[in-house]
């Protein structure tokens, strides 16, 4: 299945391990990828909060890309998702906005391809069961805290996916690679996304009690598939960067699917998830 | 002093909100994380607004702290998107040059500098670029060098190929909204500034 692809900034830097697992197990599972040319940053919060125009203007400039490349949006971001599926969704229902957008990014909206997250491509377009006829290296006794975060689910007349105050689709993945999601109730609460620069102590603060609830329902690590829900979990947290590590949930797909290159991508995490994955036989 | 009436309908019509159905329920303020980090929570916002406190809606650190979580949204009972709102106070107050958070604005507009000039966020060079401008060079510094370490911090960023083009979208937005809200700018005397 051929899908076209829009990694986002962070995946070319801070997230690269996302990048590289996505694509790798992406390719495994039979999804061909592609990179649509040229693209732009989505704008992210800081459109958002300067210029609405702008904030639905350059995610449509990127929309008229993979309109000309003619296939199905994928956006393994889950902020650069919910600036284009936003966007995507003011296109369809709003005709004057659609008209103003035209004459700014200077294209023809035809409404031909969706826009999606990669967990939902994997969700909707592989499905957990392939995943779990795949795996070669079941990951079993890895107890998980499936982290959702806030952009992939809300707002969810916008996103249309899974249940926005208790989504599944994550955990389904993850127990299709023979690993214990876990419940817990902080799956869909807010990790601080962009304020680590700016007001630290308050996403300081926000990480320790998302990583303390996680540890408490007994989860070894928590699993995300949103770059700055990684990221702060990992950097953001106090006492030292140690504890529980942070996944993405295409590294684990891809330890569970044997890929051998999984090693480079967990090299390149901030809390060393080594030690996890040695004590339970997953790791060399 | 501000026209409040005038007030009330720019926030309505930059946020499309519902701004009269807020009954002030707090269900927006129980779920807001950031809340307890600011000076009022998002329901105290909403009732400035109603009541046309434009200079403690603006000046509030709440609208530049909210994260866009959207919590408030999904759980509001008369479909209020908290979230629009804040986002529309925000642009409001950089209109009228009242932003209690400025390094979030000054974090803001390094963002969008560099999407305009490269169509691509170099975080090097950004995250340098906002370190020397609040002059808090060293908070984050074991950080920085962590991430550059494992690599996750490429000195040389790509661009994209096409960045006149990118130009005149950023000019045409910045021409588009100045001008459709050009009629809410009142001078203090109340007149209209155009
Ligand atoms: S949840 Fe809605 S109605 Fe209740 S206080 Fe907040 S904005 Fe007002
Ligand atoms: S979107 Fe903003 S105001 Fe609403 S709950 Fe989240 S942080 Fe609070």
């Amino acid at each position: 299945m051929n899908l076209s692809y829009y990694p986002g900034c962070s995946l070319e830097s801070s997230a690269r391990e996302y990048n590289l697992s996505a694509l790798s197990v992406a390719s495994a599972l039979g999804l061909s990828l592609t990179e649509i040319e040229d693209w732009i940053c989505c704008g992210a919060t800081s459109a958002h909060s300067t210029n609405q125009l702008l904030a639905y203007a350059l995610p449509a400039a990127n929309i008229a890309l993979a309109q000309q490349a003619g296939r199905d949006l994928v956006v393994p971001c889950a902020s650069c998702y919910n600036r284009l599926k936003k966007t995507d969704h003011v296109l369809r229902n709003d005709p004057a906005r659609r008209r103003q957008l035209e004459e700014v990014v200077n294209f023809t909206f035809t409404g031909r391809i969706g826009v999606m997250s990669l967990l939902e491509a994997f969700t909707v377009r592989i499905g957990a069961e392939e995943i779990s006829r795949r795996v070669v290296r079941p990951l079993e006794g890895l107890r998980l805290a499936c982290y959702y975060g806030c952009l992939l689910v809300r707002p969810h007349h916008v996103t249309g996916f899974d249940n926005p105050e208790n989504p599944r689709s994550l955990d389904a993945l993850m127990a299709g690679t023979g690993a214990r999601p876990l419940s817990w109730s902080y799956k869909t609460e807010c990790c601080g996304a962009n304020l680590g620069l700016t007001v630290g102590d308050a996403v300081r603060q926000m990480v320790s009690r998302l990583l303390e609830m996680a540890e408490e329902a007994g989860a070894q690590a928590i699993v995300t598939a949103c770059p700055l829900c990684q990221m702060n979990l990992e950097v953001r947290r106090p006492n030292n960067r140690n504890g529980i590590p942070a996944f993405y949930f295409t590294e684990l797909i891809g330890l569970a699917l044997g890929l051998k290159e999984s090693g480079s991508w967990f090299a390149r995490h901030i809390v060393d998830p080594l030690p996890l994955l040695r004590s339970l036989s997953l790791a060399s | 002093m501000f026209n409040s009436q005038s007030f009330i309908e720019e926030v309505k019509s930059r946020s499309g909100q519902p701004i009269e159905l807020c009954f002030q329920c707090q269900k927006c303020a129980s779920g807001c994380y950031m809340a307890r980090f600011t000076d009022h929570a998002p329901n105290q916002i909403l009732r400035y607004i109603q009541l046309g406190l434009k200079e403690k809606a603006l000046r509030s650190s709440m609208i530049w702290l909210c994260s866009s979580c959207e919590i408030c949204g999904s759980r509001c009972p008369n479909g209020i998107k908290m979230f629009d709102v804040m986002d529309a106070l925000k642009k409001i107050a950089i209109s009228n040059n009242i932003v209690a958070e400025k390094k979030i604005r000054l974090f803001n507009d390094i963002f969008l500098d560099t999407v305009r000039s490269k169509g691509r966020i170099h975080e090097a060079l950004m995250m340098a670029e906002y370190k020397l401008r609040t002059g808090d060079l060293f908070s984050d510094l074991d950080l920085g060098l962590k991430l550059f370490l494992k690599r996750k911090l490429p000195l040389i960023g790509k661009k994209v190929k096409d960045r006149k083009y990118l130009d005149v979208i950023f000019k045409r937005c910045f021409d588009m909204e100045r001008k459709a809200f050009a009629k809410y700018q009142v001078r203090l005397d109340g007149g209209k500034l155009n």
